[in-house]
């Protein structure tokens, strides 16, 4: 199927036949949703598209229609995301597994529909995880792997896919789709663990206890670590199932013997290939981590990575008064190992380009020693 | 149905958390006699959400989902689209909001629910009040009430909500109050039989809130009726009747009490009445609701 990354991504949502969607649009979230809705139109989607009047709602609809049982999916993006930022922390606390797309887009103001993951970013304390894409065919993979993790006994967690705005959204790319059989069997019916029953009745988020909600914090932090092994087991199964394999915390790309190890995300993690590529021409000796999973953080993977080499991180986020996040819990992670050295790049905030060629150059810089220890690159132009 | 005749079942339990001589219980008494135990019930913030009491315990016998404060109807969107999907067309859905959660901060998407059609049924306990933050102003606070945000007196005269949830044109809507049991589970019962979003209103005098003493909670309801500061009404289909003293208020049988014989048993209204009387504040609440009466009348008298 040669499609672009929302309507793929509309395409493994319906094939994971949740029962409820609850949606509204936004720029650039929208061939998305509305590809959902042609699939409701065609009669391939049987479940309850429920179109309603905000991204709050939208959560809050999901948030309901998962505590009373059921399979649920929505998609946002930047204002969307951040409008729904309540119910976020609501679906987490409340151990829903609701699975999301959201588009990476710009925060105004001013108004900016190109790609920055800034949206996403400011979510990542909310108790979501949080897995980032840069092809179409791995869109279609982790959102299926998605429900299966979300809903996995251990986890009962919300999960988020993360797609850059229009390089990935609006960009057709071809990707694989398995029979529709491959997916039931995989996922299998939702079995909740927990739902809202009259024949069993319980009452659900009343007022709790100082101690009570300690545990409830703990819990939901055990089932994030948890995830970490799980992530690519499950990739494997799917893999098993499927053909294909997406879902190592973290993607390696000529790591063997790299002295210099550059951790990226989203779609400059995809340009970081060719940029990577380009290098070793010059006999450079340098790889590429592709971080998949921002949360759970896989920390012990980035310390094996502060290791073996001196990395180089570009954020396409910025924690204003800080640094990037990525570069700021890179070198957290890193604090208790000796000698570990990281550089860290600004790029493509307000979706400026950033090339591969771009790429290579604050590779060059870093590697010369020659970058600031957290550059804006290319503030010049 | 008379009151004897009402199921003796309880869903709402003893030992609950609400203030003595609090509406709101006796709201959801009867509102669950009428509903029974196939109910979902998904409660926003609002002192409903403390009278269930501490976790692990609970006060109903009934699910309760309980959910942030602007997101009651939207919540309930979704446990009824799940409970279609699973063919449980046999429970019923209902909202339990007070007024802030509808009137204001929950009306959006409670708009939504209603244009959606959803099938469910919307229900406003409606107190004049922000009551578990400590009663603060809401939209639905009436002129030159008292509150801890509107020291001297509100300065703004009510919302009226059932006009704009009539401007939604839904299969039923209607306005009673905690006074009047019968009339409460009457409108419920017909609820509960309709398909598509319904709205009930329930108006709840509160004794902390109001000032008043707490073995008047239920005479304070039917003043409020009295006066016409409060209509009894049902809507169905666009079809509009006025229920007991209000439909005598309406054709003109009787003349509604003045409001004043209403507020001044209200320690919220105090300083309309002491050091000296604010002739032009209660003429302005007599007014106010002069011209409530010649809008429904207007509307809905037939000639």
């Amino acid at each position: 199927m040669m499609d672009t990354g929302n309507r793929i991504a509309a395409k493994a949502a319906i094939m994971a036949k949740p029962e409820v969607v609850a949606a509204y649009p936004i720029t650039p979230q929208t061939t998305l949703v509305e590809a959902i809705a042609e699939h409701v139109a065609r009669g391939e989607y049987k479940g309850e598209y429920i179109c309603v009047e905000s991204e709050h709602s939208a959560m809050c609809a999901c948030i309901g229609a998962s505590a009373a049982g059921s399979r649920t999916f929505t998609a946002t993006s930047s204002h969307g995301l951040l409008l729904m930022h309540e119910m976020l922390h609501w679906a987490a606390l409340a151990r829903l597994p609701v699975v999301m797309c959201n588009i990476n887009r710009v925060v105004g103001p001013g108004w900016n529909i190109w790609v920055d993951e800034n949206d996403s970013i400011s979510q990542r304390d909310t108790g979501w995880i949080q897995c980032y894409c840069s092809s179409n065919q791995e869109i279609f993979d982790t959102v299926i792997q998605s429900f299966k993790l979300a809903e996995h006994e251990k986890i009962v967690l919300p999960v988020m896919i993360n797609l850059n705005a229009f390089i990935l959204s609006h960009t057709s790319m071809p990707a694989e789709i398995p029979e529709q059989h491959i997916v039931d069997e995989f996922l299998g019916k939702y079995m909740p663990h927990w739902k809202s029953d009259i024949e069993n009745p319980t009452t659900f988020g009343n007022i709790i206890g100082p101690a009570h909600y300690y545990k409830v914090r703990r819990a939901m932090h055990q089932a994030q670590l948890h995830a970490k092994k799980l992530i690519p087991q499950i990739a494997k199964e799917w893999k098993n199932a499927s053909g294909y394999f997406h879902g190592d915390l973290l993607e390696y790309y000529k790591c063997e013997d790299a002295e210099h190890i550059l951790i990226s995300m989203g779609a400059i993690g995809a340009e970081s290939k060719m940029a990577i590529n380009e290098l070793r021409k010059e006999g450079k000796k340098i790889g590429l981590a592709r971080l998949r999973v921002l949360r759970p953080f896989p920390t012990e993977e980035i310390i094996t990575l502060g290791k073996q080499a001196d990395l180089i991180i570009i954020d396409r986020n910025i924690s204003v008064g800080l640094e990037g996040v990525l570069f700021n819990e890179t070198k957290a992670a890193l604090f208790n190992t000796p000698d570990a050295k990281a550089a860290g790049f600004i790029a493509g905030l307000g979706g400026k380009d950033v090339t591969y060629k771009d790429i290579e150059t604050m590779c060059r810089k870093a590697m010369k020693g020659t970058s600031r220890e957290q550059e804006w690159y290319a503030m010049e132009d | 149905m008379a009151l004897k005749d009402f199921p003796v079942d309880e869903c709402l339990l003893q030992g609950n958390a609400a203030c003595p001589g609090c509406p709101a219980t006796i709201g959801l008494r009867l509102v669950l006699k009428a509903l029974g135990k196939k109910t979902i019930m998904v409660v926003p913030a609002c002192c409903t959400a403390v009278i269930e009491s501490l976790y692990p315990h609970t006060s109903f016998d009934i699910p309760v989902m309980n959910i942030a404060f602007e997101a009651a109807a939207a919540g309930a969107s979704g446990v009824e689209a799940s409970l279609r999907q699973q063919g449980r067309t046999d429970i019923t859905v209902v909202a339990w909001a007070g007024d802030g959660g509808t009137y204001d901060i929950g009306i959006q998407a409670l708009s939504g629910a209603l244009e959606r059609g959803t099938n469910f049924i919307y229900i406003c306990y409606n107190n004049q009040i922000y009551s578990n933050t400590g009663i603060q102003r809401s939209g639905a606070t009436p002129y030159a009430a008292w509150t801890t945000t509107t020291v001297g007196g509100k300065n703004e005269f009510r919302k009226e909500m059932g006009e704009i949830i009539l401007a939604h044109h839904i299969p039923y809507a209607a306005q009673t109050c905690i006074s009047y049991p019968e009339d409460v589970y009457s409108k419920v019962t017909k609820a509960k039989n309709i398909k598509g979003p319904k709205y009930i209103e329930i108006l709840a005098p509160c004794p902390p809130g109001w000032r008043f003493s707490m073995d008047k909670t239920v005479e304070m309801g039917r003043m409020a009726v009295d006066s016409g500061a409060w209509a009894l009404w049902e809507c169905e289909n666009d079809f509009m009747t006025f229920n007991g003293k209000s439909k005598l208020i309406l054709e003109g049988k009787i003349q509604r009490k003045p409001v004043e014989d209403w507020i001044k048993y209200q320690g919220r209204f105090g300083h309309l009445f002491k050091p000296q009387r604010d002739e032009k504040r209660l003429k302005a609440i007599e007014d106010y609701v002069d011209g409530l009466w010649e809008r429904y009348r207007k509307c809905y008298l037939k000639k």
